[in-house]
């Protein structure tokens, strides 16, 4: 009995009690209230509306109860492993932690996948069988104070209701507060962003074979798959160096379009180019990789051996590999050309007319009003939506993943393959890895450095635009 | 009064002349700048739809099995079904039972799991007692390619009559001709083609040989498939060249397989029909075998729970900083915080995934739940700023009514302002969901890259998506994996662009001007 509970589905077994209880608490309010005697209390008149006082009875019973299954669905899990840790043989814990927690991993994974045949291993299978039983006992003592606090909620709450309670203020109360929970959620990404790529950064500076702040930031040796070499310079120089080469294509291309589009073409040219441009920002950049490394990379390497092959070049002067920053970073570029150029868009739009009048009044041809008025205002809102657009190509990672190569080189050769900070977590962390070898964990130091580098672009974009909005606003 | 001193005509003229080519210039710079942009997306969609065509379509072995050779068709299992396929083979081509070598080239046309969608289709289905078995078989992913696309380099000549053929060893033969000269024009053509180093496969009644060498007017054969003619004098019959195009060095398949192919598709054995294992088989490492299924229901699980997930918190959100928040240090905070936070790379994500749901939490790898939680915080800030733009396109004067008529805050914002904001909030969620079916590199650290051959049927279990599975595919080093990643990459295409249309769409619909 103890062991099927183990093995059901545990989240419908809380839901749906859960959502039942609330609907009945709720059509017993509303009711309920309508029924109430009218002599005890001061004015005739309900203080609130029947459905409030549903949804009061619906969430006095709902919350204590979710309550109870959160804390389950938090705490139970280790409780259960923990205890089963206790009952082990003595010679299994003999074989040190990492050991026994392999096989408790296992044998909650076995039961968690729900089969129940036996694997011919005495120990595994007497694991398996009484991993289920606490299991099961875990829930039924969970789902037992999950209808206590449920029922307790309910009479609680009913006790309350009468003709002047203010059930909709309560009710509202509750709303609102749910409301700044779901905005304090934005916060607590952030939080946690922060929290665990510093805890793990620590982790990794402080274990015994990482390296000093000082060698990872301006070491320029890496080689963190084998060795022990973690000088990051390579990698934020090949990130630099494939993100220069993505603003070269985004930034004239963005910005001649935004210019073109808001200046001189149609309403009717422009409905048309305006959601295409943006289809471009549409586009999984997993596609963009593949369209660089079957397409791109090959042209680049057949440019460069043709140069390779000019008279007046020397025999190796271009690397001319299969992957290269240079096809990563072109196809970078025509990927962030929409965030260019929609920002530029719209601070173009938003510089106000009687400039572009005045200057035409003055004489000015329409590109001389532009060059020389339009573009001097609308400034500081194009260098922030240059910046974000950096920011984007700093942290891009499947184009350079799929077409930008793994090698740890200081080049200025752009057809050779560099690689970059994102290239080097993707490669770190894919497949099975412990969160233990400072291999894993010199990823999350590259990701700390990756997300201080964006938020500081970030950040300085955000400050102009909003100086900019409030400039002409 | 003194007049202004005017430069001269012709210099104003010419000042006006260069301004205006100025002027043609920057405009003509803004037409090639959007000109480059919307000619690389067409070149994108354009090489990936090329690519991709290929991948619909597979050549698939038509074998028939007559009933009673096997025991019991109902309850066959994959060897035995290849055993009898194999044996099959041999009686079609007897003369390459003899050689392992030969038998190997002939059997691995087809993989050996090729047969397992005939077994599931036999297991649940009325077993077969009499009659014969058509058995409809997935060719390798090298064969299948060469029937594509190399076959087409195939010249076929003439080269003459038939005079005596003896045999010199076993396997090889010399063919004379049959007088008057008649394999000279051919040996003219191939002292013109001697350049190209290509394999030259000879046709004699049925048989294929491999053209050695020649020895004055004769040819030196290598014999591959189809039943040796009886050795003596040829009666004149006419003899076939098949020039390849290409040579066993730089082909896949060798040269014996390439004359099996041809002997089979001669005889109607090969047919090329819609590749739908792309859609109904789950990841296999066999090419030709794999498929998207499971992908894109693991796709579907990992969108549902990130919609469950940040569609009602970051609309709810978006009413508490928009309707309900007193303007304070905290909620300028949380307003610079999300603003920040919608401009984090993705990968920044995983990682915050990787260490807080498997590290902290111990939450498996590689299951859409965590994975569509993952997507969800990534998505968050999109969603609050499109349903932020959305609450606040509503015009005051609708609260003021409703709160003017003895409406309490709550009511007037979930009466009246959130169904009008509605079209607008389902847009910018539209397209959070588009973003999120296309994104790869978090999933990558959350381990959504594990090989998984079964369709997922929960949350729970493993799965990739639609993404990573391209991504996978990509990696692949066999040849045919590229049109096939071609062809998701298509399918997804097809879904993204579906959804921005349907968004587009309700913009256009419930677009209002108040």
């Amino acid at each position: 009995m103890l062991q099927t509970i183990g093995h059901l589905p545990i989240g419908w077994l809380l839901i749906a009690p859960l959502a039942a209880a609330g609907f009945f608490a709720f059509s017993f309010g509303r009711t309920e209230v309508g029924a109430l005697p009218i002599g005890s209390t001061i004015g005739a008149r309900l203080h609130s509306q029947p459905n409030y006082h549903g949804y009061f009875l619906a969430v006095c019973t709902i919350l204590p109860a979710a309550a109870v299954s959160l804390a389950y669905l938090m705490l139970g899990e280790p409780y259960v492993r923990e205890s089963l840790r206790n009952e082990l043989p003595d010679y299994l814990v003999a074989r040190g932690p990492d050991q026994v927690a392999l096989f408790v991993e296992r044998v909650a994974s076995y039961v968690g996948h729900g089969t129940t045949e036996n694997t011919g291993n005495n120990l595994f299978d007497a694991s398996v069988d009484r991993y289920a039983i606490l299991k099961g006992q875990a829930r039924l003592v969970a789902i037992g104070a999950a209808i206590a606090a449920a029922f307790g909620g309910f009479f609680l709450g009913r006790r309350q209701l009468n003709r002047s309670f203010p059930a909709r203020v309560y009710v509202e109360r509750t709303i609102t507060a749910l409301l700044f929970v779901c905005a304090a959620i934005a916060i607590l990404t952030t939080v946690g962003i922060v929290l665990s790529l510093v805890y793990e950064t620590i982790r990794f500076f402080s274990s015994p074979d990482g390296p000093g702040v000082f060698e990872f930031l301006f070491g320029t040796n890496w080689n963190a798959q084998t060795g022990q070499n973690f000088g990051a310079v390579p990698l934020f120089f090949g990130t630099l160096m494939i993100a220069l080469l993505a603003m070269c294509v985004a930034v004239p291309v963005g910005l001649f379009s935004a210019i073109y589009l808001s200046e001189y073409a149609s309403p009717r040219f422009r409905s048309w180019v305006k959601p295409i441009l943006e289809l471009l920002a549409g586009i999984p950049t997993v596609v963009y990789g593949f369209f660089a490394a079957t397409l791109i990379a090959p042209l680049v390497r057949g440019l460069a051996e043709w140069v390779n092959a000019l008279p007046f070049t020397p025999e190796n002067f271009l690397a001319a590999q299969p992957t290269s920053a240079l096809a990563a970073g072109l196809v970078m570029g025509v990927m962030i050309i929409p965030f260019v150029s929609s920002l530029s868009d719209d601070v173009i739009n938003a510089v106000p007319q009687p400039l572009r009048d005045g200057a035409l009044a003055v004489g000015a041809t329409k590109s001389e009003a532009i060059k020389q008025v339009v573009l001097p205002a609308a400034l500081p809102g194009i260098i922030a939506a240059i910046l974000l657009a950096v920011s984007r190509a700093i942290g891009e990672t499947m184009i350079v993943v799929m077409a930008a190569g793994g090698r740890a080189l200081i080049t200025l050769d752009p057809t050779s393959d560099i690689t970059t900070v994102t290239y080097q977590i993707v490669s770190l962390l894919t497949g099975d890895t412990a969160f233990d070898s400072s291999r894993t964990l010199s990823a999350f130091a590259l990701g700390f450095t990756l997300f201080g580098i964006t938020l500081f672009f970030n950040l300085v974009a955000l400050r102009v635009v909003k100086k900019y909005r409030e400039a002409y606003d | 009064m003194t007049e202004p001193v005017l430069p001269a005509e012709s210099v104003r003229d010419a000042r006006m002349r260069r301004r205006n080519q100025a002027e043609r210039r920057f405009k003509l710079y803004g037409q090639i700048a959007i000109g480059f942009a919307v000619s690389f997306l067409v070149a994108l969609l354009i090489s990936i739809g090329f690519r991709a065509v290929s991948a619909f379509s597979q050549h698939a072995l038509v074998v028939e099995l007559p009933a009673e050779e096997l025991s019991e068709p109902g309850r066959l299992d994959v060897t035995e079904l290849n055993l009898a396929i194999r044996a099959n083979l041999l009686t079609t081509f007897p003369e390459l039972a003899n050689e392992r070598v030969e038998r190997v080239d002939l059997f691995a046309l087809v993989p050996r799991l090729a047969v397992l969608p005939v077994v599931q289709d036999l297991q649940s289905h009325e077993p077969v007692s009499e009659g014969s078995l058509s058995v409809n078989l997935a060719m390798s992913d090298d064969v299948d390619l060469y029937l594509k696309n190399d076959i087409r380099s195939h010249r076929s000549t003439r080269v003459g009559q038939a005079g005596r053929l003896a045999q010199l060893s076993t396997g090889a033969y010399r063919l004379s001709d049959a007088g008057q000269d008649s394999f000279i024009s051919f040996q003219d053509q191939l002292a013109a083609t001697a350049a190209v180093d290509q394999d030259i496969l000879i046709a004699l009644s049925g048989a294929l040989f491999e053209l050695a060498d020649t020895a004055g007017a004769s040819l030196i054969l290598n014999h591959l498939a189809g039943p040796v003619p009886e050795l003596g004098e040829q009666g004149a019959r006419p003899v076939t060249a098949i020039f390849l195009g290409s040579d066993s060095a730089n082909r896949p398949l060798s040269t014996r397989q390439v004359a099996i192919l041809i002997l089979m598709r001669d005889a109607g054995m090969i047919e090329r029909r819609f590749n739908s294992s792309l859609f109904v088989n789950a990841d296999s490492t066999y090419p030709e075998l794999a498929g998207a299924a499971a992908a894109i229901v693991g796709s579907i699980f990992t969108m549902l729970v990130t919609a469950l997930f940040a569609m009602p918190v970051g609309v709810f959100a978006a009413i508490y900083l928009e309707e309900f928040a007193q303007k304070s240090q905290l909620t300028n905070i949380i307003e610079v915080n999300i603003n920040n936070l919608a401009a984090v790379p993705s990968i920044i994500f995983g990682l915050l995934g990787a260490a807080v749901f498997l590290n902290t939490f111990d939450l498996p790898r590689s299951i859409p739940l965590v994975g569509g939680l993952v997507l969800g915080l990534l998505v968050l800030p999109t969603i609050i700023i499109a349903s932020r733009a959305a609450l606040r396109s509503v015009p005051p004067s609708m609260r003021e009514a409703a709160l003017g008529l003895g409406a309490s805050k709550s009511q007037a914002v979930f009466h009246h302002v959130l169904p009008r904001a509605a079209p607008g909030i389902l847009t910018g969620a539209i397209i959070a969901m588009a973003r999120a079916l296309g994104e790869t590199a978090p999933l990558l650290l959350i381990g959504m890259v594990a090989f998984v051959s079964d369709v997922p049927t929960s949350p729970n279990d493993e799965a990739t998506v639609l993404p990573v599975l391209i991504y996978k595919w990509f990696s692949g080093s066999e040849r045919a994996w590229e049109p096939m990643t071609a062809a998701i990459i298509l399918i997804l295409l097809t879904i993204l662009i579906a959804m921005n249309l349907v968004a587009v769409l309700l913009r256009r619909r419930f677009e209002r001007r108040w």
